[in-house]
Parts: structure tokens; C-alpha cells; sequence
């Protein structure tokens, strides 16, 4: 039996940011992007830091959301979505998220030995990430629950 | 037979005590606000978490983790989540008499307690327990690196096989009135046949994940941060139930106080009266005899 939409669900330890149907579903997968549609075999993943879109019932695509680490688990026809944190391309501040970004980046341009450098290395990837989405999708349309 | 002036020193100090029961209760209502929407908030992950884990768990015949290894329980761990404060009712009271009946039920077991909350610690030491660790003052505010620092050493005494179990008693926040007391085995971590939804799932194909990445280094990951996100929602939950325990008792302490001076006041209107007609009968008595 093969079903017409998934159930998508976004939750971090801070809340529930999302529970929705979808046809479409792209997660940043620790490993590389992966792309999960209705009747999809059950998978489990770490995610790393990227991006997640879905494509809702109409089939345009919806929203968009920056993903910090975590897990997903594809079971029957849902997609569990565990991010450390999951922020709305609306909900990131843009300003912050760049002065973060400009941030890491001189940290990691100073050649200071004396830095963590796996810390400063994920610092801007996160920042990258935030900056990224919040840029591409500012005023899309957001369907936050 | 206490006079006019006994009465109105009573009044007074019930009225003083009344305005701290009410102050109280209104601190405990701020911060119950605050720590219900935290505990509410954390649910969903954490049992979005759990359910993933057991589902894995059900589907790898062996699984090879230090901290999903079984063994025979003979050393148990408990965390005792109790208050940090007292004048909350029954509130610690209860969570103590709960963490009492799982110390009986596994007598002949060898147990070593880690209290969280400054209440249970008192009491426990008292009792004369062991301790594997000691967490006072943390409830008030609940925060994600206490209950890391928590979940790293049932960890690491676990995997060093200190331990065979660990256990948890705190008090689940389910209304204002009323909080459920709550004894869960945060390790090893049950596969989804042994507990009750398990039954219901049953019915469907037992179908293994794909693994994008290896079996054990997932689970390296998800383990730990199982134990961790339990945690904080243990104390988080507790912190609200201490919170809505302590507000329904000073709620209830204010209204007694009400009821107090009411019937002081009653009483003392009373002797006031019985002074008067006294007073007018020894007038009247008075001016008769000389008339």
C-alpha cells in the first residue's frame, strides 16, 4: 500500500517546531543530502548541519528550516526530525547570524594556534547555515504550525 | 478567658503570616508558570527520542553498547528528584515515601542513591544511604549543563560496570492539583517489546532501519543524549511539580489564615460585646442603688 503524503515532525529539546503532511521531504543528512518520499524504506540517520525543506500537499515547495545536528528516523509513512535546533528561515536574525559569521571567520583567518580549531570550524559552519537560509528565503512564504 | 487585647495581638499575627503564605504563593505561581511551559516544552523530544531508541533497539538482535549491556541487577543506582525547599504540602513527603517503597521492593539488592534537591539529600542522608553524587540547588533553575553533568556520571558508572541499573524517582507535572510519581529505569534501555506500547506495535513488520552510518556509531551518539534529554525532563517536570505543590499549599495556607481571623474576629466581637453589657449593667445596677 503505498501512501500519498508523509507526516513530518521537527522537535528540539526546546520545543515542537513542526508537524505537518508533506510529499516531499530533504534532509541534511551527516552524510550528505538526503531526499525522502512517501513509502520510503525505514532509515535512520544522523543529520548534520544544513538545511531542511519540504514540499507540502500542493506540491510547492514550503518551508525551509536551518538544522543544527541531530537525528532522523523515516518509519511507515513519517519522517521524525530530532535537531539540536531547528530554526524557520524567519525566525533567524539576519544580523546576528552575519556578525557570527564574520566572527568565525576571523577566528579561523588569525592563525592563532591557540584556538580550538574543531569548535571554530563548526562555529561557522552553524553561522554559514543560518546566514544561508535566512538570506535565500527572506520573505518567502513561512508556514510555521 | 483571653481578653480584647489577646484577641487583636492573634488577628495581627495571623494577618502577618497570611501576607507571607500569599507572597509565597504568588512567587510559586511565577515561577510555576515558567517551569510549566519549560517541562511542557521538553515532552515531545524526549519522547520522540525514547521511541526512536526502543524502536532500534527491537529491530538489532544484539546490541553491542556499554550502556545497553544487561546484567544481573545486584548494585542499583537511584536518583531521588525531590524538592529544594520545604512548604510545598506533601510534595517531598510523597517523592521520599515513593523512593522508600522502591528501596524496600529491591531490599536485597545493594543501592546507591545520587539525590537531586536539597530536601531529598537531608532526608536520605539521614536514612543513611550511600551516595554516588550529591546535586543541591539546581532544581530552582533547571539548566541543560547540570543535567548533562548528571547524565555523564550515570554514564560512565554505568559503562564501568559500578552499577547494573539506574532508576529514577521524580514527581511528572500533570496539574496544579496533582503530580504523578514516577520510578523509571533510565538504564539499560528497555526495547520497545518490553513496555506497553511495545504490545501495540507488534503487529507491524519488524522491518531493520537503514543504517547511513554504523549501527554502534550511531547509538554512541543517541545513548548519551538519551540519558541526558530523561534527565532534564525529570528535572524539569519535578522543578513544576515543586513549583505547582508549593502554590496549591500557600493557596490553601492563605485561605486557612482567612478562616482563622474570621472566627478571632468572631469571638473577639463577641467579648467586646459581653464587656459593654456588662459595663451597662453595672451602671444601671449602680445608679439604681443610689436612686
Amino acid at each position: 500500500m503505498l501512501s500519498e503524503s508523509i507526516e513530518l515532525v521537527v522537535v528540539t529539546p526546546g520545543k515542537q517546531q513542526l508537524r505537518q503532511s508533506a510529499k516531499e521531504v530533504q534532509l541534511p543528512g551527516a552524510d550528505g543530502h538526503l531526499g525522502v518520499l512517501p513509502g520510503h524504506a525505514p532509515l535512520i540517520t544522523e543529520l548534520g548541519i544544513g538545511e531542511l525543506s519540504y514540499h507540502d500537499m500542493s506540491g510547492k515547495e514550503s518551508a525551509h528550516l536551518a538544522i543544527i545536528r541531530g537525528f532522523a528516523e523515516v518509519l511507515g509513512d513519517r519522517v521524525t526530525v530530532l535537531a539540536e535546533t531547528a530554526e524557520f528561515a524567519a525566525e533567524i536574525d539576519l544580523a546576528r547570524a552575519e556578525a557570527a559569521l564574520a566572527r568565525a571567520q576571523k577566528r579561523l583567518a588569525s592563525g592563532d594556534s591557540n584556538i580550538d580549531w574543531d569548535r571554530a570550524t563548526v562555529a561557522l559552519q552553524r553561522a554559514l547555515i543560518r546566514v544561508q537560509v535566512a538570506r535565500k528565503y527572506r520573505g518567502a512564504p513561512h508556514s510555521s504550525p | 478567658m483571653p481578653t480584647l487585647l489577646d484577641f487583636r495581638r492573634r488577628i495581627r499575627s495571623v494577618k502577618n503570616s497570611q501576607q507571607i503564605t500569599r507572597a509565597m504563593k504568588f512567587v510559586a505561581a511565577a515561577r510555576l508558570r515558567r517551569a510549566q511551559e519549560a517541562a511542557l516544552a521538553a515532552r515531545p523530544y524526549a519522547r520522540e527520542l525514547a521511541r526512536m531508541l526502543r524502536s532500534i533497539m527491537a529491530r538489532i538482535e544484539e546490541p553491542q553498547h556499554p550502556l545497553l549491556a544487561r546484567r544481573t541487577e545486584q548494585n542499583v543506582l537511584v536518583l531521588v528528584l525531590s524538592g529544594e525547599r520545604g512548604l510545598a504540602g506533601a510534595f517531598n513527603t510523597n517523592i521520599l515515601k515513593k523512593a522508600n517503597e522502591f528501596f524496600r521492593s529491591n531490599k536485597d539488592k545493594k543501592i546507591v542513591t545520587i539525590p537531586v534537591g536539597k530536601k531529598g539529600r537531608d532526608a536520605l542522608k539521614k536514612a543513611g544511604f550511600t551516595f554516588a553524587g550529591e546535586y543541591i540547588n539546581v532544581l530552582t533553575r533547571v539548566d541543560f549543563g547540570t543535567a548533562r553533568e548528571i547524565a555523564n556520571l550515570i554514564t560512565s558508572l554505568y559503562a564501568k560496570e559500578e552499577v547494573d541499573a539506574v532508576y529514577i524517582v521524580f514527581s511528572e507535572f500533570k496539574t496544579v492539583m496533582t503530580a504523578n510519581l514516577v520510578v523509571d529505569k533510565l538504564l539499560p534501555v528497555e526495547s520497545i517489546q518490553e513496555t506497553e506500547e511495545g504490545a501495540a506495535a507488534k503487529g507491524e513488520t519488524q522491518v531493520d532501519y537503514l543504517y547511513e552510518q554504523p549501527k554502534e556509531q550511531l547509538l554512541d551518539k543517541l545513548l548519551p543524549r538519551y540519558v541526558e534529554t530523561q534527565m532534564l525532563r525529570a528535572m524539569l517536570e519535578s522543578s513544576a511539580a515543586e513549583y505547582a505543590a508549593r502554590m496549591t499549599a500557600m493557596e490553601s495556607a492563605t485561605k486557612n489564615a482567612g478562616d482563622v481571623i474570621e472566627t478571632l474576629t468572631l469571638h473577639m466581637n463577641k467579648v467586646r460585646q459581653a464587656a459593654i453589657t456588662k459595663e451597662i449593667i453595672e451602671i444601671v445596677s449602680g445608679a439604681s442603688s443610689t436612686a
